[in-house]
This record gives structure tokens, sequence and C-alpha cells, in this order.
């Protein structure tokens, strides 16, 4: 922990020292970014950009992760819909995100249905291929015991599924948010009246490199705030009966 | 209980006959052990028994509304809930006393919230015994419940079983390739061939076993043997 501090506060003082030496249009030092953060606080507007795009970032990711998961599991459990499905998860995985986004505002409208279906869209064949990896490692011999021992489907989810299928879901989550909250900041910047890529647009326009780290910094530290309380906990509270590591 | 059943079953493409016309009985709270060679298709028996495996020629008759508990080669636990929620996962209605005296039976009291991994084979294997006792089993299917543990714990659990199976009443099938093993636990022990199998004789051991001395032991076991030199 203090290593990672020590390691934070290096790079700042990096920062600072490029700065001193650098033009200060280009890079303004930590100082001139914290005052301009604080004036974008105290007017409402970080906090505004912030929430509407951490809601788009929910959405989209709680939309890709539910969809991926149940096709993946499909996929993972019938050679058939395994063998229909793949060329469509294949096309999607490489078609790029920028060319999913201008589709999605062509033919849905410049809306909030349009953006938040476009991210999860780009999201979806990552989740779908981890969950697809998750599903074909099952166990059948656990499998076989939930029959023999007449599990119902939903026990057999709950106590014989999940837990098998959880590392690959955390490890889904884990790539999926940097991800989707990378991509929603573009789909606000193409075609959003709001969110923190709205800002980062404006602050391009205006060259304000500034007013662009102040918008930046502050959700890069959510998405780590969120990485760190929230996925971490999850994956040691699911692999919490694995015998510890040497 | 009676069960006729031959099956052809293919592996990666080749046909292969694993079992070929193997017909056996048991009266209901009768053991019946299954002795042979690794190999000869006892566990594909066994998990065509517990209606794991239905694409076999021939028939299972199983008495209806039978419960059945199970050991497999391997413990089978959910290895991340603890030894007391994977027995009460898989015996829901059992009552708490009854949970108890089966883990006190086994010897697993201290484990009761231990995770599988936390415990040798040994334990994991008395572990999936408690479970298979714990839904009150009419059938109870035993695939090689000992193998691969030392001898004084395998000679140890087999009387905690031989102790239970007794006491309970329940049909039992054992598959074993340990003679001693199933002279004493078994009332019928059906001799089977190398692959394909079938049965090449049945042997009964007569009751009640603790009287049983040594020679008797020693005659059914050459006669087992005779059984095994003919297939």
């Amino acid at each position: 922990m203090t290593t990672r501090l020590i390691s934070l506060f290096a790079l700042i003082a990096l920062w600072q020292i490029a700065a001193h030496f650098g033009n200060p249009r280009l890079l303004p030092g930590p100082s001139a970014v914290f005052a301009t953060m604080r004036s974008e606080a105290a007017s409402g507007a970080l906090f505004a950009a912030l929430g509407a795009t951490i809601a788009r970032v929910v959405a989209a990711f709680v939309l890709a992760m539910a969809a991926g998961s149940a096709i993946g599991y499909a996929m993972g459990r019938n050679a058939l819909v395994d063998r229909a499905a793949d060329p469509w998860i294949i096309v999607l995985l490489n078609l790029p995100a920028l060319v999913i986004i201008v589709l999605a505002y062509i033919w849905v409208g410049l809306n909030e249905v349009a953006a938040i279906a476009a991210v999860a869209l780009n999201k979806l064949p990552n989740a779908v291929v981890t969950i697809r990896e998750g599903v074909r490692a099952l166990d059948a011999g656990l499998d076989e015991m939930a029959r023999v021992f007449r599990f119902s489907p939903l026990m057999r989810l709950r106590h014989v599924v999940a837990p098998q299928l959880a590392p690959f879901f955390a490890a889904a989550t884990r790539t999926g948010l940097s991800l989707v909250w990378k991509i929603v900041l573009v789909v606000e910047l193409l075609g959003r009246p709001n969110g923190v890529g709205f800002e980062i647009n404006i602050a391009f326009q205006l060259f304000d490199v500034a007013l662009l780290l102040a918008y930046a910094l502050p959700f890069t530290a959510i998405m780590l705030i969120i990485e760190t309380l929230l996925v971490q906990p999850f994956e040691r509270h699911v692999s919490r009966w694995r015998p510890r590591a040497a | 209980m009676r069960v006729t059943a031959k099956t052809i079953r293919t592996a990666s493409g080749q046909v292969v006959e694993v079992i070929a016309s193997l017909a056996f009985a048991l009266e209901e709270g009768e053991t019946g052990a299954l002795i042979g060679p690794s190999g000869c298709g006892k566990s594909t028996l066994m998990r065509i028994l517990a209606g794991l495996d239905r694409s076999f020629e021939g028939s299972v008759h199983i008495p209806a509304h039978s419960r059945i508990g199970m050991t497999f080669q391997e413990p089978r636990l959910l290895p991340w809930r603890s030894l007391e929620d994977n027995v009460r996962l898989a015996a829901p209605e059992a009552s708490e006393p009854e949970i108890s005296a089966l883990f006190d039976a086994f010897g697993l009291s201290e484990h009761r919230t231990h995770f599988p991994g936390e415990l040798s084979l040994g334990l994991a294997r008395r572990a999936s015994l408690a479970r298979a006792f714990a839904v009150r089993p009419t059938l109870l299917l035993l695939d090689e419940p000992f193998v691969s543990l030392d001898a004084p714990l395998a000679r140890q659990l087999q009387r905690d079983l031989a102790r239970l199976v007794e006491s309970r009443r329940m049909t039992t099938v054992l598959v074993t390739h340990d003679v001693e093993e199933a002279i004493a636990l078994a009332d019928r022990i059906f001799v089977l061939s190398a692959r394909p199998a079938h049965v090449i004789g049945e042997v009964r051991v007569s009751r009640p076993r603790s009287q049983m001395n040594r020679q008797e032991e020693g005659a059914i076991a050459a006669k087992i043997e005779a059984l095994r030199l003919q297939g």
C-alpha cells in the first residue's frame, strides 16, 4: 500500500516538474488542474457530467453482462447454438467501436437508447466469450452429483454453476468496466449533450488542457475506487474457499 | 430390484462394447457387490443404475419412488461450500439431529464448517458417504468408496459402513475390486468379466457376518477366485 502511494506521489511530482519546464497551456501543473476542478465542482457542472456518464456506464455494463452471460451460457452448453452464434460473435468482436456507435446513431437516432445500446454492443462479445469459456470448463462430475441428488434447477444454478463461473464473471467485469467507460466517453463526444465525454469535447475545442484533465482525472479516480471497493472484494469473497497459495 | 442391462457406447467415434448382456437382481434390503477387473465397465453400470446414462439397450427396474444416495469414485463435494452445507444441500429435509448423528458416525463433527479443500482425501470420502446417507436412501450406490485409502482407514470405514447399512436396511450396490471388502459388506457378490462385462457367477454370503470365521471367509474368497479364472 505504501509503495503504491509513493509511486502515485512520484507521478504527481513528475507532472509538477514537467509542467514547470513546459508550456503551461499544453501541460498545466497539478495545482492549476485542481483549481479548475474546484471551480467546476462548485458550479455543479462536474458532478452533473460525472453523474450522467456513470449512469450510462452502469446501464450499458449491466445490459451487456446480462445478455452476454445468457448468450455465453447457451453457447457453452449447446454445441449447435455455439456453431450458429459463433460467426456473429466474431464479426461483433472485430467491428470497430466507432463503426457500431456511428451506425447506432444513424439507425436509431441521436438519443440515449442508441448511445447505451452502442456501448453495450461493444462490450457484449467480450462478455459472451469469457462466460462461454467458463461454461465449457464446468465440472461434469459435479453436474452428475447434482442430478443424482435431485438438485432443483435454481439450486444447481446457485450452488453448482454460479460458483464455478464467478471467476470468469469477475474477469469479464474487470475488462468490461474499463472498456465500457472508455467507449461511453466516445459516445458522449459524438452525440450526447452532457457527460464527461461532452465536456472533454468542449475542452478540446477551447484547447483547454486544464479543463480536460479536470474532468478526466476524477472519472478515472471513481473507476479505480469501484475496482478496489467492489470488484476486488467480490473476487476475494467468491474465492474464499480456495486454499491460500503459499 | 432387477437389472437387465446391455449397452453399446461410442467413444471417440469407435463403437466400444462396454457391457455385454449383463443381468443381476437384488432383493429389497440386500447388499450386492460387483467385483471385476478395472476398466470392465463397473462405473458405467453404476451410472446407468443412477439414471445418469440413458443411452443403453436393456432395462433397469428399480422400485418406484426410490431415493438414491450415491458416492462416486471421487468425493465430488462442492469445493465452495462447507461440509455441512454440502450435506444439507443434498438432503434438505434431513433434521439437525440426523445430520449431527451422521457427522458423528463418520467422525466428521469437528470438520462441519470446513471446506472440502481443507480436508484429506479420506475425510472427503467420509463426507461424501455422509451425504449419501443423509438423503435416507432406499437405494445406495457406492462406486469404489475406499479406493486409494490406506488399509487401516479403509477397514475402519468398512466397519462403519457395514453397521450403517445393516441398521438402515436399504438396498445397496457396491462396486469394488477388493474381495475382502465385498465379503465384509455384501450379501451377494457378482463376479464380472473383463470388458465387455458380463456376470461370470454369483456367490452368496450367509448372515450373520459377525459370526463368520476366517475359514468361511477363505472359502468364499476361493470360490470368487475360481470364478474369475473361468472368466
